[in-house]
């Protein structure tokens, strides 16, 4: 199952340049962008790993690149994704977040409906590679 | 792709030197390209701007020109080799360093050498840590801000301290030489200080120097062009001289030149800056009638030859 999360979920995947035009849209905004990775992309987990500190004070999108490329040597098949973090006051959030690299095989989740009293249902998600313990969830 | 190699205009079907009908044009007009990139226009003003420096000037015509033709030959897809353009400037305090690698960014954004043309001025500690595995991280993060524009490392020989063998600065001049090295696209890395000491330095790393394609050397300024450069500032701060004050000025700068820690343009401003002061205090000193636009704007002789650099006279 495709996960869809963040900016243009919808679309295929990015391509680099694609990827490098939008980070070069969103330095012109001024914002920081952050590599992050994860081996866990329950929609609801917004503790991804962080690959270094968010980039402050970039001009050019070959300083991501060159993170994102190290980024990927290193954790070749989780989910890598780049935020872009605007600082200035008032939003102080994250404004653009997408998926740039995601593992081969996605086995998905599974919904787990738990009864409760009158009928009552409890739904839980869990993703099938998480039952595997962290670094060993998806692998080639 | 498929259908790009069955395209007889395909440029894998065509011969060098015949050109077919495709996007690729015949000829280039050279002027039509100059214009468009207003080259012209920053070189002007390069040459109107900064007194002197005449060696240099010519060199970064030269660069100019070089990269006009560069993307004149990719336009009729010629091979377009991006050209090193790593450089090193050279030269004594004051002579305009600074200033020419602002001008140089411009320039290079200008001819779409780099994409956006900022300058990341940074000295030895901006790129050496202090502990071991500081280092590389730090460098990095430079290097990662100068992506697309230039990167301007001042007294770069302070990098290299051959006293002390753990010295970090060798991991920072190894990592900036792989980037150099391998995105030449990317940025562009110009190196300064004073001449004897860059050769040193050059000489002790002999990878770094073969790196360089540029070696521009700035002359120190005659008291000419010193005197230009100093109503040229007087202007821009919207002050000017009385008669007296120009010939005060004539005689102040080559006193000063003789004298120790003299830095160019530098010292000068740090003259002018004084005269200021000294205009100030005679200006509140003198109280009594309203002062006129005139007198606020007049440096006179009296507020150059009250200079220390008198009171020493000539040795």
């Amino acid at each position: 199952m495709r996960i869809t999360q963040g900016t243009f979920s919808f679309l295929p995947d990015l391509s680099d340049p694609e990827i490098r035009a939008q980070i070069d849209y969103a330095l012109d905004q001024g914002w920081a962008i952050g590599v992050e990775h994860t081996d866990d992309p329950h929609p609801r987990n917004f503790y991804w790993e962080m690959w270094g500190n968010p980039m402050f004070d970039l001009r050019d999108a070959a300083g991501v690149m060159g993170e994102l490329a190290a980024c990927r040597r290193a954790h070749p098949h989780v989910y890598i994704r780049l935020s872009a973090f605007d600082s200035v006051r008032g939003f102080e959030t994250t404004r653009l977040s997408f998926i740039v690299q995601r593992p081969v095989d996605e086995p998905g989740f599974h919904l787990k409906r738990h009864e409760m009293e009158g009928r009552h249902i409890q739904y839980t998600l869990e993703s099938y590679a998480a039952a595997a313990p962290e670094g060993r969830r998806y692998q080639e | 792709m498929a259908d790009l190699a069955l395209d007889p205009s395909g440029p894998g079907a065509r011969g060098p030197g015949t050109p077919g009908p495709g996007e690729i044009p015949a000829g280039v007009d050279v002027q039509a390209l100059s214009a468009d990139t207003h080259i012209g226009e920053v070189l002007d003003e390069l040459d109107r701007e900064l007194i002197g420096l005449r060696p240099v000037k010519g060199r970064v015509r030269d660069i100019a020109a070089l990269l006009l033709i560069e993307r004149a030959r990719k336009e009729v897809g010629l091979a377009a080799g991006s050209p090193s353009l790593h450089m090193s400037f050279t030269g004594n305090p004051g002579t305009g360093k600074t200033t020419v690698a602002m001008r140089m960014a411009q320039i290079l954004h200008r001819l779409g050498y780099v994409r956006r043309g900022h300058v990341v001025a940074v000295t030895r500690d901006d790129l050496v840590g202090q502990y071991i595995g500081h280092t590389a991280p730090k460098t990095r993060e430079v290097l990662k801000k100068a992506m697309g524009g230039v990167l301007f490392i001042d007294e770069a020989y302070y990098l290299y301290r051959p006293e002390n063998e753990r010295d970090y600065g060798q991991e920072a001049i190894e990592i900036l030489l792989q980037v150099m090295e391998n995105q030449r696209d990317d940025l562009v890395v110009i190196l300064a200080g004073y001449r004897d000491r860059m050769e040193t330095f050059f000489r002790s790393n002999p990878g770094l120097s073969s790196r360089i394609a540029h070696h521009l050397d700035f002359p120190d300024y005659s008291p000419q062009e010193l005197e230009a450069i100093a109503s040229r500032m007087l202007e821009s701060m919207q002050y000017r001289l009385s008669s007296s004050g120009a010939s005060a000025l004539r005689d102040y700068i080559p006193l000063r030149m003789r004298q120790e820690h003299f830095a160019n343009a530098r010292s000068m401003r740090n003259a002018l800056d004084r005269a200021r002061l000294r205009q100030a205090n005679r200006l509140i000193a003198r109280s009594g009638s309203k002062l006129t636009r005139e007198e606020l704007m007049t440096i006179e002789g009296e507020d150059i030859r009250s200079s220390r650099v008198f009171a020493r006279g000539d040795p």
